[in-house]
């Protein structure tokens, strides 16, 4: 389960976090959503113990990231695909890290035939498309087969069939029993997969509701959507 | 897969979930290593460095016999054969200093920090096996090149020029301390990126400290400059870990070594503390 409670992170004089708090249970994927610059990114960055929260905590599985035992073993993350060095191969990033959690490194091979890089395993990971650096980062958030998975903006430069594998591949995960948080700017790709979410608008919770019920708040879902974050979108741009 | 210690039914997630125990500087450690053996960039650099510093120590040897006959006695006396064969080692430091650098700044430029630090959390864990690591790797290859390098520029002299052994009094040390001086600059290298956090700048830095500093202290009185270049790292490595004639106004090669010890305990001190209290 993840945890957040009166979160609040500023940058300089730009309050990216307000006092948000919500929680994130097991069992189902929780769609997490925000127009841009919203926020969502900062929170899952606060989350994982990359920036210091100004106010309030982050928790997974009741403790903070810095103090969890096995952290690629409970928590999978996927903040920004290219998380690697363009100079290693896809297989050599994933022993690497598979190395400092005592993960055995037949593990590398499993999570990567489970996100179809097996074949270009052997490649600079530099030379990957975007699609393919997104699997590569599924893979290395599935590597200790941990419990709480957290996903920034999954379906990015993945094709259709991507996107569709990744929503199989999150759900399938979630009905194991595991916490699932993703994020996205767009209701349409997390709609089919979430139920639970979160929605947020200038660093403040907009509402924590369910996929169903913002459904039944407007002709269509889109349209709720854009409701409920219509007052905290931070850039317009005009349609002429 | 994994042994199934402290498996709660509340974590279906996972294979049992999580062994009992947690992650450990070694498991970090060899993460690190997996990290710098994979780059083929850190190959060639250790590549390139070895036959810049063998193929120079060899040819200023080479070109010393050729000039002996018109040395004067005094410069005869004080030739030492041990500190011109590791004339490469100036330009060995600075793809020291490189590496060290890079080991961290490519995290940062290529996001790989984001990967490094969600699987090793601990900050000031992280950073000293990064830099265990690198010092460790560094020294190694520093010092089968130091010894490569003695060897193979002592074997460019003959009669009447005198050629050192490592029985010279002397030599084995300053070779020893060749080797070590390249793993303690990995190791500024390695704060310096901590600090820093921008390639171009740390590197910048750097050089601006090995290879501009003794010359910045040129514009002073010759007994600021004999007070002062002693301790800049360059000279260190000249003067003090290298030289088997003793050269005036320099540290002793143990001082000198302490010196730079001290150097890098004190950068990569800062830079772990920084890592520790600062947003990745």
């Amino acid at each position: 389960m993840i945890a957040v409670q009166g979160l609040t992170k500023r940058y300089g004089r730009t309050t990216a976090v307000d006092r948000l708090s919500f929680e994130v249970r097991p069992g189902q994927v929780t769609g997490f959503l925000g127009p841009n610059g919203a926020g969502k990114s900062t929170t899952m960055r606060v989350i994982m113990g990359l920036d210091a929260a100004d106010g309030g905590r982050a928790t997974v599985g009741g403790r903070a990231y810095q103090q969890l035992r096995w952290p690629l073993r409970e928590v999978g993350a996927m903040l920004e695909a290219r998380s690697f060095h363009p100079g290693r191969t896809g297989r050599s990033h994933l022993r690497a890290l598979a190395a400092s959690n005592d993960i055995p490194a037949a593990r590398v091979e499993e999570v990567l035939d489970v996100v179809g890089l097996s074949a270009v395993a052997g490649r600079r990971a530099g030379t990957y498309s975007l699609g393919m650096a997104q699997r590569l980062g599924v893979a290395a958030a599935l590597l200790g087969d941990p419990g709480v998975l957290l996903l920034d903006e999954p379906v990015n430069g993945l094709d259709p069939e991507g996107i569709r594998w990744i929503r199989g591949l999150l759900g399938g995960l979630a009905a194991q029993g595991r916490t699932v948080f993703v994020s996205s700017h767009l209701i349409s790709e997390i709609a089919q997969a979430a139920g639970p979410l979160v929605v947020i608008g200038q660093g403040r919770l907009l509402a924590q509701t369910t996929v169903t019920e913002l459904s039944r708040q407007a002709a269509s879902l889109e349209d709720a959507f854009l409701d409920l974050t219509s007052a905290s979108v931070a850039y317009h741009g005009r349609m002429s | 897969m994994t042994s199934a210690v402290g498996t709660t039914t509340t974590r279906p997630g996972g294979p049992g979930g999580a062994p009992s125990g947690h992650y450990r500087f070694r498991g970090i450690a060899r993460m690190e290593w997996i990290k710098l053996r994979s780059l083929r960039s850190v190959r060639w650099t250790a590549l390139g460095t070895a036959v810049i510093m063998i193929g120079l120590g060899m040819l200023v040897l080479h070109l010393a016999v050729a000039r002996w006959g018109h040395m004067s006695r005094a410069d005869q006396r004080i030739f030492d054969p041990v500190n011109n064969g590791f004339t490469g080692l100036a330009l060995a430091q600075l793809a020291a200093a490189a590496v060290g650098v890079l080991a961290v700044t490519s995290e940062y430029s290529s996001g790989m920090i984001r990967a490094t630090l969600a699987a090793a959390p601990g900050r000031v864990r992280l950073a000293l096996a990064k830099a265990a690591v690198l010092a460790a790797a560094v020294l190694l290859i520093g010092e089968v090149l130091a010894f490569v390098t003695f060897f193979a520029s002592e074997a460019m002299l003959h009669a009447p020029v005198p050629r050192a052994t490592l029985a010279t009094p002397g030599a084995l040390r300053a070779v020893v301390l060749a080797g070590a001086y390249l793993a303690l600059i990995a190791l500024i290298g390695v704060g310096a990126g901590l600090i820093i956090r921008h390639s171009a700048a740390a590197i910048t830095t750097l050089c601006v400290v090995i290879l501009l500093l003794p010359a910045l202290t040129l514009p002073f009185s010759t007994s600021v400059q004999h007070a002062t270049q002693k301790f800049l790292p360059e000279i260190i490595a000249e003067n003090s870990l290298t030289a088997v004639k003793p050269i005036p106004y320099s540290l002793t090669p143990w001082m000198g070594l302490a010196v730079l010890m001290l150097y890098a305990a004190v950068v990569v001190g800062a830079g772990t503390w920084l890592l520790a209290r600062r947003d990745a």
